[in-house]
């Protein structure tokens, strides 16, 4: 049997209706295995993050102390703040590893070049936003990422950086002094890993919405990485 | 187009592809309570590791002048820290031991005629406020050198006042800024931070700079490797 490689497009006929359908391969399995194994590490991240955010509720002194926010319980993982911590620093091997290969991936393979928003893209996002909040007519598809996604996905890759780079500073603000001094020291960076981590959920929010409201065609291709029928095939 | 086929060919290329991600199922593991906690430790043992690789003996943690540092009334005490152990400070000595050319009990006097060292460092606490407070004592590397201690011994090994106790590993302790610290801001410490005697460590997260401490043993294995270490949390924890 031949193998799929990114962009390979094959024809089949259903056997039942005798239709021909088209399927292309969308999702290598380095891209799968790191976007499942990312997104339970990231899951994970949060629950016991906002469990250690929680040892210290607040962004101000300690003394006096004036807390900026309560997480309930159930949103939260590891009980106490030793057994998150725990999680925690557990799971960012798990999270940087798979962040690694996703981009090592990217960019060893040129697939980079169909999900990273560049300015060229800029034109294309107003009319997509249109589409999706304000009922606007569907703007033509013609490639397998539309401008709105290449922003959500390069703007979720950047945040994931820089989710690593505060939380290293918040881990090690001696060994990478440099770094902590760049986001304004350890206070900061504090203040930083916290916003990052708000602009994930929010990613990953309105990614859940999105993958609802585009059906199971879409949803599989991430399992399988072949989609049926997409619509930017002419 | 790339080929033609058949469903049943496609399908069997679908499920194909799915099986190779069943790896993923394995962090199912973590819901096994019985395989999480040694997950977990792993993991935990792994970090420390980690951090101590990217250890740097000769980097210096940042120091900040006087405008920064908190006022010593808004230094922290944690509700642990105020259960006050009542030290006789007149008779108090740090009991010495191990790897050590000369043991015994040294007094405040003797780690006060090393040379003193006084900075302004951020203090760290594992819940995450910081504080940048003033620290003054005798480098530990100097008193490791009063007691004659094997550097080549991996730890050492701190009793305290309360029941208190931690361990520090031997790169740490021969770090510059690494204190036994009697005093804050210029001033005796007072009970409330550890009189007569504490850990100041500023390359290291805060619950490692211990207060009244009464003992130091140098040595290669820790029967115990520190108060809150015991109970889950990292027991290298450099910053």
């Amino acid at each position: 049997m031949r193998r799929g490689k990114p962009g390979t497009v094959i024809a089949f006929e259903a056997a039942k209706t005798r239709n021909l359908i088209r399927a292309a391969y969308e999702h290598p399995f380095a891209i799968r295995f790191c976007h499942w194994l990312n997104s339970v590490s990231l899951l994970i991240l949060v629950a016991s993050g906002l469990r250690i955010f929680m040892a210290f509720p607040s962004f101000g002194p300690k003394v006096p102390q004036k807390d900026f926010l309560h997480v309930p319980r159930s949103l939260t993982l590891g009980g106490w703040l030793g057994g998150a911590l725990q999680w925690h620093f557990t799971f960012l091997w798990i999270y940087v590893a798979t962040g690694i290969v996703y981009l090592g991936y990217h960019v060893l393979s040129g697939h980079y070049r169909q999900v990273l928003f560049t300015p060229r893209d800029l034109p294309g996002v107003w009319p997509m936003v249109r589409h999706y909040f304000f009922f606007g007519h569907k703007p033509r598809v013609t490639q397998p990422y539309n401008p709105l996604q290449k922003l959500a996905y390069t703007s979720a890759t950047v945040l994931g950086v820089l989710s690593v780079l505060t939380g290293a500073v918040l881990y090690n603000p001696v060994q990478f002094s440099l770094l902590a001094r760049l986001m304004g020291g350890f206070h900061w960076a504090r203040v930083w890993h916290f916003a990052v981590m708000c602009g994930l959920v929010l990613f990953v929010v309105g990614h859940l919405i999105m993958v609802i409201l585009h059906g199971w065609n879409n949803f599989v291709s991430m399992l399988t990485g072949w989609k049926k029928n997409p619509e930017y095939l002419p | 187009m790339d080929w033609f086929t058949d469903e049943r060919d496609f399908k069997r290329l679908s499920r194909r592809s799915l099986l190779k991600l069943t790896p993923v199922v394995l962090v199912g593991a973590f819901a096994i309570p019985r395989l999480r906690d040694s997950l977990l430790e792993k993991g935990l043992a792994f970090s420390d590791w980690a951090s101590s690789k990217w250890f740097r003996a000769g980097h210096a943690a940042p120091t900040y002048p006087d405008s920064e540092l908190a006022p010593l009334t808004q230094f922290p005490l944690n509700s642990y820290d105020v259960d006050d152990p009542e030290i006789d400070l007149g008779s108090w000595t740090l009991k010495v031991s191990g790897e050590v050319q000369r043991p015994g009990e040294y007094t405040l006097a003797q780690i006060q005629g090393l040379p003193k060292v006084r900075q302004n460092t951020r203090h760290i606490c594992v819940e995450g406020w910081d504080v940048i407070g003033r620290f003054g004592g005798a480098r530990i590397s100097e008193f490791l050198k009063l007691i004659g201690a094997d550097r080549r011994a991996r730890f050492l090994y701190f009793e305290c006042a309360d029941d208190y106790y931690e361990s520090l590993d031997m790169a740490t302790a021969m770090h510059p800024q690494s204190l036994l610290c009697y005093e804050m801001y210029d001033q005796p410490l007072t009970r409330g931070h550890g009189a007569p005697l504490r850990l100041s460590l500023p390359t290291k997260i805060g619950y490692k700079s211990a207060k009244y401490l009464t003992s130091l043993r140098v040595t290669n294995v820790l029967a115990r490797k520190g108060y809150w270490e015991d109970q889950g949390y990292s027991s290298f924890y450099g910053l």
